[in-house]
């Protein structure tokens, strides 16, 4: 088993709730995609490519200040409860954790963390430099990531074209290899069916949403990473800008949307958001997407004023460990023993037990 | 945008043919397209790179709209042709790009409305700083090579860079 807690805060300081716009922005991630001229891509690369990129990066990033002191974790060498560990702390991507079919790891996928940034290695691109803070913090995500591309871009030689830019994998990330999501809860615009219009106007002004794992997850509990589509013929400054203009716009969609809810069926939302709650407090056993649902529910009372009983910080923490991979090592069994949703409910009573004992 | 044959759905293939000597696009959802016999499904997947390509295919097979290498080119970094680039839709190497250059232009220009980088300007590791892509030596030599390519769409940008870049000095 890996020990998560060598990480700072055990990779979970993203969650604490404390970033600007936290009751409505759970996170904000930025990530670099970049690769090595001196090796073909990874999807056309051979194992002894990889390892010459992992054993490249590895070397140079002792020479930084970024990524002196960084953890290294070769998933190759993980257990799949540890990969997906790392994949539902948001560090690692399905693919590098090869989490879906056929499940085999591809030699030389690794991660380095320190502190807020970390780097996938051997992903689509040889490096995905990523930037993850807490509430809505696109200036802050960048500058963390944009120091550690800095870094290594002096030390190894990456791949550019004048007039492209930085090249990677996937030509729908050259350029500046930049993607920038803002993981924001969204119960109020759902609620409304105000949502899809939402959506579509984001995705006529060149952005696009996912679900609260990336690129081909699906949207549970109301969380929607919101991020721009395109990567090249803006610069960082400005994609950052259009993203960041574009969520405070939704930002206020969504309390629009909330105060609508409270002035026209303030008895439905409080039934809604109160039954959400009895049921996390109470029930005996509980799924993962019902307790996301449920958990989209509480936090919505908690935005609206209407429960005082529960901290973001516990909502936030009740979401990192109900997942499958976090709850099974909690639980000391395996992610898929049946037992698994019975032991999800135990540790939601006994949390809120907790916190209303606390908070009276 | 709206399909130009149903009017409803969202164009999401978009599709060059020569016709009685005119170049004609039609922008189509993947409806439309499938009944005018363009593939948007299984083996390219359906990433609006995956639909490009599959015009794109479709495209050069039917005579050579799109500029660039044929099918057989290989980059010689990695051996990768443009057959495979549009069954996986991914490059091989960064010499792909160099390889590819004139196909992955266009590519690039309809997946992100530009095919030229404006952000932070890359020093690799003991070089000089490279020169910027708008210097007029470098833009003239692309619009040359737009023209010897009859590329009048890219022509027509360049020069309009061209003058932009000029006018500045």
């Amino acid at each position: 088993m890996i020990d998560l807690s060598l990480l700072p805060d055990g990779g979970m300081a993203w969650l604490d709730g404390s970033g600007p716009e936290s009751h409505l922005v759970l996170s904000t991630r930025i990530r670099l995609a970049r690769n090595l001229s001196s090796h073909p891509f990874t999807p056309r690369s051979t194992a002894a490519d990889r390892e010459g990129v992992l054993a490249d990066v590895v070397v140079v990033a002792r020479e930084t200040v970024s990524l002196r002191n960084a953890i290294t974790f070769r998933l190759d060498a993980l257990e799949r409860t540890d990969r997906q560990l790392l994949h539902e702390r948001h560090l690692v991507s399905k693919e590098l954790a090869a989490l879906g079919e056929p499940g085999t790891v591809r030699a030389g996928a690794a991660l380095l963390v320190q502190d807020r940034s970390g780097v996938m290695l051997n992903e689509e691109d040889h490096l995905r430099i990523q930037g993850l803070r807490s509430g809505f913090a696109l200036e802050a995500a960048y500058a963390d990531i944009d120091r550690v591309d800095t870094e290594l871009g002096q030390r190894l030689p990456f791949a550019f074209h004048p007039e492209f830019g930085y090249l990677t994998s996937c030509p729908t990330n050259v350029g500046t290899g930049l993607r920038a999501s803002v993981l924001i809860h969204l119960p109020g615009l759902v609620l409304t069916k105000e949502i899809s219009k939402v959506l579509q106007g984001l995705a006529q002004v060149g952005l696009t949403f996912r679900g609260l794992y990336g690129e081909g997850s699906e949207v549970v509990g109301n969380f929607f990473q919101l991020s721009n589509q395109t990567t090249l013929g803006k610069s960082e400054q400005e994609l950052l800008d259009h993203l960041g203009k574009m969520v405070r716009q939704v930002i206020a969609y969504e309390e629009q949307a909330r105060q609508v809810l409270l002035r026209d069926v303030p008895t439905i939302i409080e039934d809604k958001v109160w039954r959400a709650y009895g049921l996390l407090r109470y029930a005996r056993t509980l799924s993962f997407d019902e307790t996301m649902n449920l958990l989209s529910g509480v936090r919505l009372g908690v935005g609206l004023g209407l429960i005082e009983q529960v901290g973001l910080y516990t909502l936030n923490k009740l979401l990192v460990h109900t997942q499958p991979a976090h709850l099974a090592v909690l639980a000391g069994i395996r992610p898929d023993d049946p037992e698994l949703n019975v032991r999800r409910a135990e540790y939601v009573r006994g949390l809120l037990a907790d916190e209303t004992g606390r908070r009276g | 945008m709206r399909c130009d044959q149903c009017h409803e759905r969202d164009a999401v293939v978009h599709l060059t043919q020569i016709a009685q000597d005119q170049v004609v696009t039609l922008h189509l959802c993947e409806k439309c397209a499938a009944e005018k016999g363009v593939e948007s499904g299984a083996a390219v997947g359906k990433s609006p790179v995956g639909q490009f390509l599959a015009t794109m295919g479709k495209g050069m097979e039917a005579g050579g709209v799109m500029p660039g290498p044929t099918s057989g080119d290989r980059c010689p970094g990695c051996g990768a042709t443009l057959s495979d680039f549009r069954e996986s839709g991914r490059l091989g190497c960064a010499t792909c790009y160099r390889t590819f250059e004139s196909s992955l232009r266009d590519l690039l220009r309809r997946l992100h409305g530009s095919s030229r980088h404006i952000g932070e300007r890359y020093v690799p590791p003991g070089d000089s700083p490279l020169p910027p892509a708008d210097s007029a030596v470098q833009l003239r030599q692309q619009l040359r090579l737009a023209v010897d390519t009859e590329d009048f769409e890219l022509a027509a940008e360049l020069r309009d860079r061209l003058r932009a870049v000029e006018g500045e000095v």
